[in-house]
């Protein structure tokens, strides 16, 4: 990618995975550490053979372990900084994960998630929505969760995850799945702008005429501990109150709310349009942060719709999210399909089969 | 104050490091790591880089590092304090890296990230403390725990054919191509304090001439939970480990690889 020119629609005919590199190096980021798994390769490839090209650094750690502690490094020294993996991966990152939102790094990490448990398979899946958005580490940590269901989103999410990250000094996670990472389409990167750098003060960079100071993680003393997990608490509400973002799809009139993310809102969507074609009023809410989850609007419309339908590529997971966040449970209906991409068949014929039970 | 005395006094032959904070210490009486952070930060200052100076603590009773040495620190979780370094290098190489590790941090669960950034010749010094046990965690057994050795979790001496033999970190690394310097030194006497000084310096000038990664291992002492004196913890340095983890230089690159 290059010379892009902003405010145009000059479009780019790449993979999922690309568009986040494309993303990341628009956004500034020079630093990238990882290790090879399927079935996010390509951006790890695309890494290798262009940030030198950017004057940025490209490094292959010997493990999650250690690219999670890189990640930590660069981003303490304030550097714009990203790792990208899966299932597997992401788990042995979750320790340096914890130990960054408690030192309140930006990062960015991406997870193109692949079924699991264990070494599970290389299909795609939403098994980590749980891992991703309820805190995936220790010690009560949480951060944002974006889920792009496009490439042009892929693109998008990756400009705001490291907006995020820098505005409220957290690592921020994209959470794809393998059919997002690899698929391909047209993508606008002149629709957005990069987000600007911003100063970090904080960041450890050798104490020219200042103090010294710390990046850390550890509280000792009587209460601090205590204290920080209540500011931390409290920044954690401030994104809840300002960042929520989703997609009102069809939703003014529908009575059959479905709600899906990522990829598998994507299928959902051809299933709402044959539904609409069919006369079932059909709409959908797709959250685009998963945490912070888009609870009032899931609440209020759960107040007028006859029924919720929610749609995953696992057992059941997101739709917790869902019942916490309306008391409407009796509405709320379940289809999902681990490690696969359900087929706008699948869904489609389940929208019928409700609707038939409501009319 | 006579002429005399003021003569005495405005000849100053010891004192202490301006890169060294001062405040008083958690160490406990006769532990060694106070020493080992006063012979780092004398070598700050001898090389004029406190402000250039970014240090990663480890966890394990150095954690506290940063209220001690005055320079910016970024705190690591257990082991991954040559991770953090690299990413810190990586993102401002003319900055002087430095991590300050024990022998449960560097040898046991941060194994693999410290052979593979002195694999890679990352451009850090790494300050290794030795100690034969986790003193943090109440002195439970190390890698580097002496065969016989009583500790909270082999309560009747370390035995090889269960846990294995005491590593010996500074002789293991000086195989790989990416260090430029490997020493192993003590701090029970004097001259060896001497020496562990020499050693440091050498080190931190190796990372300025980037030349790979150097490391030192401080042979340590733990009184609290070795269940000893302080004398008594200095001489079993002298005696028993010593016979074990000899000391001296490993690995001196004369010439950079790569310029
Ligand atoms: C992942 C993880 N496992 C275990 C611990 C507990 N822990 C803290 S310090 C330590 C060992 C410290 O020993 P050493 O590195 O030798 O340092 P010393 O205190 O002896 O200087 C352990 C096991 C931890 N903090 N994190
Ligand atoms: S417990 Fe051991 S290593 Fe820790 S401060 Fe005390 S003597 Fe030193
Ligand atoms: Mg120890």
């Amino acid at each position: 990618m290059s010379g892009v020119i902003l405010g145009t629609a000059h479009r780019e005919f790449v993979k999922g995975n690309e568009a986040i590199c494309h993303g990341a190096l628009a956004a500034g980021c020079r630093h990238y550490f990882g290790y090879p798994i399927t079935p996010q390769n390509d951006i790890p490839e695309y890494m290798s053979a262009h940030m030198a090209g950017h004057g940025g650094v490209f490094l292959q750690a010997e493990s999650e372990v250690a690219t999670i502690n890189m990640l930590l490094g660069a981003a303490a020294a304030g550097k714009r900084v990203m790792t990208s993996s899966s299932g597997p991966g992401i788990s042995l990152m979750q320790e340096g994960i914890s130990y960054m939102a408690g030192s309140e790094l930006p990062a960015l990490i991406v997870n193109i998630a692949r079924s699991g448990p264990g070494l599970g398979g290389i299909a795609p899946s939403q098994g980590d929505y749980f891992q991703a958005v309820k805190g995936g580490g220790h010690g009560g940590c949480r951060i944002p969760v974006l889920a792009p269901h496009s490439v042009q989103e892929m693109y998008e999410l990756t400009l705001l995850a490291f907006e995020l990250a820098d505005r409220y000094r957290t690592p921020v996670m994209i959470l794809g799945d393998a059919i997002i990472g690899q698929m391909k389409e047209p993508y606008s990167p002149g629709l957005h702008e990069p987000p600007a750098p911003i100063d970090k003060p904080w960041a450890t960079t050798g104490c020219v005429g200042r103090p010294r100071q710390h990046v850390k993680s550890l509280y000792l003393k009587d209460d601090d501990i205590e204290r920080h997990n209540w500011r931390l608490h409290e920044k954690l509400q401030r994104v809840e109150n300002a960042e929520v973002r989703a997609e009102s799809y069809h939703l003014e009139d529908a009575k059959i709310v479905l709600v899906a993310f990522g990829t598998a809102a994507r299928v959902c969507k051809t299933a709402i349009q044959w539904a609409r074609k069919a006369g079932i009023a059909a709409g959908m809410i797709r959250p685009i942060t998963l945490f912070p989850f888009p609870k009032a609007l899931v609440h209020e419309t759960a107040g007028r719709a006859d029924l919720m339908l929610v749609v995953e590529m696992n057992t059941g997971q997101m739709v917790e999210d869902v019942m916490i966040a309306t008391s409407h449970h009796d509405k709320i209906r379940f289809v999902g399909k681990p490690c696969a991409m359900p087929t706008p068949d699948d869904i489609f014929s389940e929208i019928k089969r409700l609707a038939g039970k409501t009319a | 104050m006579s002429s005399s005395d003021k003569q005495l006094f405005d000849k100053v032959v010891f004192k202490r490091p301006e890169s060294l904070v001062d405040v008083k210490t958690h160490f406990c009486p006769g532990c060694h790591h106070g020493i080992a952070h006063r012979i780092v930060a004398d070598a700050i200052d001898h090389f004029g880089m406190r402000e250039k100076t970014v240090g990663v603590a480890c966890v394990g009773c150095s954690v506290f590092l940063y209220d001690y040495i005055d320079v910016d620190v970024v705190e690591a979780p257990h082991g991954r304090a040559p991770a953090v370094a690299t990413g810190v290098k990586r993102a401002l190489p003319d900055h002087f890296v430095f991590t300050y590790q024990g022998d449960g941090d560097l040898a046991a669960i941060g194994t693999s990230e410290i052979i593979h950034a002195a694999n890679r010749g990352e451009n850090l010094t790494v300050i290794f403390v030795n100690n034969t046990t986790y003193g943090m965690t109440g002195g439970q057994m190390a890698p580097t725990t002496m065969l016989g050795q009583k500790t909270s979790t082999s309560p009747y001496g370390r035995e090889f054919s269960n846990d294995g033999y005491p590593i010996k970190m500074a002789e293991l690394l000086a195989q790989l191509e990416g260090v430029a310097f490997s020493a192993r030194v003590a701090t029970s006497t004097p001259a060896q304090i001497r020496k562990a000084k020499e050693a440091v310096k050498t080190a931190f000038d190796m990372q300025i001439r980037r030349m790979g990664l150097s490391v030192v291992e401080f042979l340590s002492t733990c009184p609290t939970n070795w269940g000893m004196k302080p004398l008594d913890a200095r001489n079993r340095v002298l005696g028993e480990m010593i016979d074990y983890f000899p000391l001296g230089i490993f690995k001196e690159r004369k010439q950079a690889d790569f310029v």
